[in-house]
């Protein structure tokens, strides 16, 4: 696959051996959101949320993205379900280009489509009964149209995430953090999706439950043949249920690599600080282990630094890092970059 | 070492429409003078409840300390008139917050906030108080101190205004600052700068932190001491060292294995603790663990006690804990 990012030319081999089929491609994807554009004052800024991100994503795959808030990963997964309209670029899903889709198309393909909030407090109707928020999808995609079968089907996802068909009756107020989280999952299963954008599913849950909840999604992708978008910034639990992790920093991918590589072997320095961060539950490892301690903090995203937005925080960096913007190169076989040094 | 502070048997209670909730439930630690000492559990386990404890900061009506003794210093604290106390806060005891936008004072420039606590515990001057912030300003790692102290919060991003947070603490010179799960909301590489910072103070200063944390990582990078809440209690107290190594309590071992470690090689799945964190209002008989528990006997109808298991002071709330220890040991 060749493509241009950045006016300069990259080569991509995304696919792991064996996966084939590409249900997902974004492409060169940006986001720009303005500020201070109120109907009184004049646009005063731009932040570069999505700074031209391209990956694929295979049918069956979990892809891993990882990053510090701000870095745009929650944006480029609104992109990808066009919650959000990017401001360029390409996403294709199953062969059809999303952004010029028309939104009676995309309402029908939003269905193949489905998305698992942090917060399972606020993402779930109050007023609704558990079995009702499973019904309203099938009821609006005219999916299942009789009564009867609709609360049968509610009943069986129920039972497919962990929850009991009474549960149905219940409101989300009677149910737990874990079990809102489960119910949030089903509502996203009863649309049938291909794919499953899981924006930190787990981040909100209490430590006990959030290995419940992984299992669980990986059941149902052995079960269903699931695909998953997982993006998180707990970069343990990424390692755990990601087949490939795109590491993203300031609106830009830093670096792309099937887990083993990007874990074992990291390339890019901000990748290599984001892994000596993550405490290690061993006190006498944790007393022998390197620690890189970033300075400063994350830019803003409206005025990033130039070159390579890391530098100015990188503990490596040289002089051709403030100049020159580095490409995203493939440094191995599957493991992409963008570092000069790399 | 001396004990610096000592809670006996505190129990917190709070009065809900559903009934009274136990949120903390009889416990007993203690941190001795420059040491760090961590409350490590679960959303409702009690730890943040144990802290405003302490500052006497839980609210009536509904809210009310029930009985125990925190001693401070050999004063019992829950004896100090509310003028006392409010000497207490602040100057000997300070608390920082988990969340660093919503505990500074928005309308207040970060200088005036800095030194509002010296001028009314110590009567400082305002140029002495000033010269103070700078100084502080510039410990915790704000650049520019100068331009920074006649800001105001909003100016600040999420891990700088936790650091204004931290100088605002060491202020008035504390023997004690107790923080409440202070990197939460911030990202890993500014939640590892912070860590450092707070590590380094409590070290050059010699204060005694209590850091409240459900993160079982950070737990291991700083504390020196660990007390384990459930539902309220301690079910197991330990060094660190020892508690990572040597776990006895069955929920202890069940939140070591359920996380992903990037130490160890990847498990093809995750060992959850089955089953849901438990609501303060039903709690089974006997140990509140129990319905959760794989080690469940049937004498686990009766509260387990908080007994030491060896002479270094690992302690644990478990009729089964003597089994547990070959358990961890196997699956280790």
């Amino acid at each position: 696959m060749r493509g241009v990012l950045g006016g300069r030319e990259y080569r991509f081999r995304l696919a792991g051996d064996g996966m084939s089929e590409t249900l997902l491609e974004v492409r060169d994807l940006v986001k720009h959101f303005p500020v201070g554009g109120g109907v009184l004052s004049k646009k005063t800024g731009i932040v570069r949320a999505v700074d031209g991100v391209s990956f694929d994503l295979h049918r069956g795959e979990t892809l891993g993205l990882v990053g510090e808030s701000g870095c745009g990963k929650t944006t480029t997964g609104r992109c990808i379900l066009q919650l959000e309209r990017p401001t360029s670029g390409t996403i294709r899903f199953q062969g059809e280009e999303l952004t010029t889709l028309p939104p009676t198309a995309m309402r029908k393909l939003r269905r193949h489509m489905q998305v698992i909030f942090q917060d399972p407090y606020s993402s779930l109707n109050p007023r609704m009964t558990i079995g009702q928020i499973i019904e309203e999808p099938l009821k609006v995609h005219a999916i299942v149209t009789e009564a009867p079968a609709r609360a049968e089907r509610a009943r069986d996802l129920l039972t497919q995430v962990g929850l009991l068909p009474q549960h149905a009756k219940r409101y989300p107020h009677q149910l737990s953090g874990g079990q809102r989280q489960r119910v949030g999952i089903a509502r996203a299963l009863a649309m049938e999706p291909a794919l499953i954008v899981c924006d930190e599913p787990v981040s909100a849950l209490d430590v006990s439950i959030q290995a419940q909840i992984v299992n669980l999604l990986e059941d149902l992708q052995g079960r269903f043949g699931l695909t998953y978008l997982f993006i998180a910034h707990d970069l343990s639990v990424v390692r755990h249920i990601s087949d490939r992790v795109v590491v993203m920093y300031l609106g830009k991918v830093v670096e792309i690599a099937d887990r083993t590589s990007l874990y074992e072997a990291p390339l890019h320095p901000y990748t290599r600080a984001l892994l000596s961060a993550v405490p290690i539950p061993d006190p006498k490892l944790e007393a022998r282990r390197e620690h890189i301690v970033l300075r400063g903090e994350v830019p803003s995203p409206l005025n990033p630094p130039s070159g390579c937005v890391f530098h100015p925080r990188c503990p490596v960096a040289i002089a051709r890092c403030a100049a020159e913007v580095p490409a995203l190169r493939e440094i191995t076989p599957g493991h992409c970059a963008a570092c000069h040094l790399a | 070492m001396a004990k610096l502070l000592q809670v006996n048997h505190l129990r917190t209670t709070f009065a809900t429409s559903t009934g009274l909730v136990r949120a903390v439930d009889g416990v007993s630690w203690d941190v001795e003078e420059g040491e760090t000492v961590a409350l490590v559990g679960e959303s409702g386990c009690g730890k943040s409840v144990s802290a405003l404890s302490i500052m006497r900061l839980i609210a009536p009506p509904a809210g009310r300390i029930e009985s125990g003794e925190i001693f401070f210093k050999g004063r019992d604290l829950l004896r100090l008139s509310d003028e006392e106390m409010r000497e207490v806060r602040g100057s000997e005891i300070a608390m920082v917050f988990q969340e660093p936008m919503t505990s500074l004072n928005p309308v207040l420039t970060v200088g005036r906030q800095l030194t509002e606590g010296m001028e009314i515990h110590y009567r400082t001057q305002p140029a002495a108080a000033r010269a103070r912030a700078l100084k502080l300003l510039e410990m915790v790692g704000i650049s520019d101190p100068e331009r920074r102290l006649p800001q105001y919060p909003h100016h600040f991003s999420g891990g700088m205004r936790q650091r204004i947070m931290i100088a605002m603490a060491l202020a008035c010179n504390p023997q004690l600052i107790l923080a409440d799960e202070p990197t939460t909301a911030l990202d890993v590489t500014i939640q590892a700068q912070i860590l450092e910072l707070m590590r380094n103070l409590s070290r050059e200063l010699g204060v005694a932190m209590l850091i409240i944390t459900h993160n079982l990582g950070v737990v291991a990078r700083y504390a020196d001491r660990v007390n384990v809440m459930y539902a309220g209690r301690i079910i197991e107290q330990a060094t660190a060292a020892e508690l990572y190594a040597n776990p006895r309590h069955p929920y202890t071992l069940g939140l070591l294995h359920s996380v992903p470690r990037l130490d160890e090689p990847r498990r093809a799945r995750l060992d959850p603790i089955e089953g849901q964190p438990p609501d303060l209002t039903r709690l089974p008989p006997g140990c509140a663990f129990q319905p959760r528990c794989k080690y469940r006997v049937e004498r686990c109808v009766e509260a387990p006690p908080l007994v030491p298991l060896d002479a270094a002071g690992h302690c644990a709330a478990c009729w089964e804990a003597a089994n547990i220890a070959s358990a961890s040991r196997v699956t280790a």
